[in-house]
């Protein structure tokens, strides 16, 4: 078993045992949409306003998972125990952002419908194939960014404000990227094609956000 | 590939280690050399710089002056080459409180490239192959420190560095784990000054520099490389 399996499994486990990302992201996720139904005070939404709302709330859910992704670590010093051990420390990195796109699949399995039945009209099930390319891309884009914010916040007092603050500025290209590639899906005239220029620029993200974390990582944990 | 350090090179050379936390000093002018198999004390008060030496030489902390080598690597830049070599017994486990003792152990195991076959073998020589399957969280802290005393020497490291390891133990614990330790180049700390009879060499520390203390230590410096005998000759005070 490499360093890279053995890493993600932990991590896989350690959430399956304590619970404490996937289900307070999935909650928040519900509870957010409930809220823009009754604050919007209409049955039903579209274009840029569905995506608008659809990625904000999958944004701000993704930020309260970031924070959560080196706790267990924190405690008792367990991360400086993998830091002790010969093993390249972007492994580490690649583990966390693996289990954090993982999450994010699975609170968006629960939370993709949930926006469906309270804010969507029924002509929008069209849309799904292609909201799922844009789901696929934009949460890799957060996955590598928070785990890269949440890293470098790990060992301060502020960890929690701090992902958000530098996390939230540095997701604002796939935020405006993925609401403006979705918004064509979510038209109230039936789902149109989906533009390949936004996808690009999630990918291109992805990619150059990607390389610029496995660069710095391995810095971003020594003292 | 570069060929290993010989045998011959001492465990650890430290020459003016310097480091600093901000402004404060926390480690100044401590310069020693510990030969392969013998036993380091490290002595002081608290806020001495006790944890920051070790931390220092289990690559956790880098270095802000003067030369450091351990196992014949000079630190920072050649940590990556150590780390597999030594093993870190710190105040806090360093361990996941939500997994089990052997998923923690399999865990580092798989780190270190260590076969499976070791953990069980750990797991019974600290004493724990009966709560082997229960999460961390529920075990007593002398269970944790036991448990952490297995992770420590799971790769049969050559240099074990040990903040206090006798800290949240009971006398038959601490039975428990000698003859884990026993015959491995190791640095301890301490504020029992009896440590320091188990000790080839001796480092005082207090406020982060090498120190006398109680005029038992006399050894702040390049003394500390002196064998056992030669160092109660020259500390006239015992």
């Amino acid at each position: 078993m490499t360093p890279l399996s053995a890493l993600l499994r932990k991590e896989l486990r350690l959430e399956w045992r304590t619970r404490e990302a996937v289900p307070a992201m999935a909650l928040f996720s519900v509870t957010t949409f409930v809220v823009f139904h009754f604050g919007l005070q209409r049955d039903a939404v579209d274009g840029a306003l569905a995506a608008g709302v659809l990625w904000v709330t999958l944004l701000f859910a993704a930020m309260l998972g970031a924070n959560r992704l080196f706790v267990s670590d924190s405690e008792d010093g367990a991360l400086e125990g993998i830091l002790l051990a010969p093993i390249d420390r972007t492994a580490l990195y690649a583990a966390k952002a693996i289990a954090f796109a993982a999450y994010l699949a699975i609170v968006e399995i629960v939370a993709v419908p949930a926006f469906y039945l309270l804010l969507l009209g029924p002509s929008a099930g069209g849309a799904v194939p292609g909201l799922l390319a844009v789901l696929g891309l934009a949460d890799i884009g957060i996955a590598l960014t928070g785990t890269l914010v949440s890293g470098l916040a790990t060992r301060t007092r502020s960890r929690d404000l701090l992902v958000s603050l530098l996390g939230l500025p540095l997701l604002m290209p796939v935020i405006i990227a993925a609401a403006r590639a979705t918004t064509p899906l979510l038209a109230a005239a039936g789902p149109g094609d989906l533009p390949g220029r936004w996808l690009a620029v999630l990918a291109l993200y992805d990619l150059v956000i990607g390389l610029i974390a496995l660069a710095v990582f391995d810095f971003l944990l020594e003292d | 590939m570069p060929s290993p350090p010989s045998t011959d090179t001492p465990a650890i050379e430290l020459d003016g280690l310097e480091r600093r936390y901000g402004e404060r000093v926390a480690l100044a002018g401590v310069s020693l050399t510990l030969p392969r198999g013998a036993v380091l004390a490290v002595l002081g008060p608290n806020g001495a710089g006790k944890s920051t030496l070790l931390r220092v030489l289990a690559t956790l902390l880098r270095p802000h002056g003067g030369t450091v080598k351990v196992l014949g690597e000079d630190l920072p830049g050649g940590a990556w080459k150590v780390r597999g070599r030594i093993g870190y017994l710190g105040h806090q486990p360093l361990l996941y409180r939500d997994l089990s003792a052997r998923e923690n152990l399999l865990l580092h195991a798989r780190l270190h490239r260590v076969a499976r076959v070791r953990v069980d073998e750990m797991l019974d020589a600290v004493g724990l192959t009966r709560r082997a399957e229960d999460p961390l969280h529920t075990f007593s802290r002398g269970m944790v420190q036991r448990c952490s005393v297995a992770r420590t020497v799971l790769h049969d490291p050559d240099l074990v560095l040990l903040d206090e390891p006798r800290a949240n133990l009971d006398p038959a614990a601490a039975e428990i784990i000698e003859p884990l330790l026993e015959g491995r180049t190791r640095v301890m700390t301490s504020h029992d000054p009896r440590d320091a009879e188990r000790a080839e060499v001796v480092l005082g520390l207090r406020e982060g520099h090498p120190h006398a203390i109680d005029g038992l230590y006399a050894v702040p410096a390049h003394a500390g490389t002196a064998p056992r005998a030669d160092r109660r000759t020259q500390d006239g005070a015992r």
